[in-house]
């Protein structure tokens, strides 16, 4: 079982007190009703997929009942870090030998 | 003021009042059991409980809180007592006010007058959820068999409360003295709670007290 740090809480929980929510770091668009279908459309439903680091929405169901944001490596499943909503994450690097974006499409 | 409906919602004392383990008749149990039992659970019943809620930073709020109740605001992980009155953290902008019965009106008032034209909320919650004591020497080996969360002393010292996973279900462990814990649980779930427990403390010897 995987222990996770609450930000609110500041200590490290079990697992299964926690829900998994998504990809983090999506606005709401400001104005939804001068959006085009595809500017509405791609906010509503369309989410990265990353292979390694991905910064993901966390809610702490059974203990403070908060939403925070995880910096999670999909690959492996380690979390580098977890912070409170409206904060910054520190972990942005691409995981070694992961295959750069552009790269990947010239193949 | 607020344009909150603000009003008495216990019935008078003259209407009769169920607690949510009325079907399991526990005063029937008071006084037998085995001697020197492990465990002594006492329902804490018909209590007032609200929820508070509001900006933990703001000097306003905290200041109001400590003028209604005589309590300060605890912070994270803690809950704080004084007789029968506890105030415990919940969440970064939400507590749970614990009185005695029918207390919660005048606390409630007392609340909405001291944080006035503040940002706050004031719930009363007191018919969701009920409170069971637990207290004796092997209440930590109960505890031990029911949740995945370390309740060794020295990660949940006396004064510490969290809401956790508990026998595949939710509830709020409050660690209140040496051997003294408490349970805040939702009322529909009382019965599974009651069944868990006997079961749980049948090696230790349970008692069940007034
Ligand atoms: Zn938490």
């Amino acid at each position: 079982m995987l222990q996770i740090f609450c930000p609110h809480c500041a200590e490290l929980r079990s697992e299964e007190e926690f829900h998994a929510s998504g990809q983090a770091h999506i606005p709401r668009p400001l104005d939804p009703a001068a959006c085009t279908d595809e500017q509405w459309g791609t906010y509503m439903f369309f989410r990265d997929n990353p292979r390694g680091i991905h910064h993901e929405l966390w809610i702490h169901a059974a203990g403070c009942r908060q939403y925070f944001n995880a910096t999670r490596d999909t690959v492996t499943y380690e979390i580098f870090e977890t912070y409170k909503i409206g904060e910054k994450p520190q972990v942005t690097a691409k995981p070694a030998g992961a295959v750069p974006e552009a790269a990947a499409r010239e193949e | 003021m607020t344009t909150a409906n603000v009003y008495q919602q216990r019935p008078g004392d003259d209407v009769k009042a169920e607690t949510p383990l009325h079907h399991a008749n526990l005063p029937s149990l008071f006084g037998k059991g085995r001697n020197n039992p492990g465990v002594t659970l006492r329902e804490r019943k018909l209590l007032g409980h609200l929820t508070l809620r509001g900006e933990a930073h703001d000097s306003a709020f905290s200041g109001g809180v400590h003028k209604a109740l005589g309590l300060e605001l605890p912070v994270a992980l803690g809950v704080v007592s004084q007789g029968e009155l506890s105030l415990q953290w919940m969440g970064p902008d939400e507590w749970l006010l614990i009185c005695p019965r029918g207390q919660e009106f005048a606390l409630e008032q007392q609340l909405r007058e001291a944080l006035a034209g503040l940002h706050i909320q004031v719930v009363n919650v007191s018919g969701g959820q009920t409170l069971l004591e637990l207290s004796g020497p092997s209440v930590r080996q109960v505890l031990m068999k029911s949740t995945s969360y370390d309740v060794h002393p020295d990660n949940f010292p006396v004064g510490k409360a969290v809401s956790t996973v508990f026998a595949k279900s939710q509830l709020i462990i409050r660690h209140m003295a040496e051997d003294t814990w408490e349970l805040v649980i939702r009322r529909s779930f009382a019965d599974y709670w009651w069944l868990w427990l006997q079961d749980a403390s049948a090696e230790y010897g349970l008692a069940i007290a007034e």
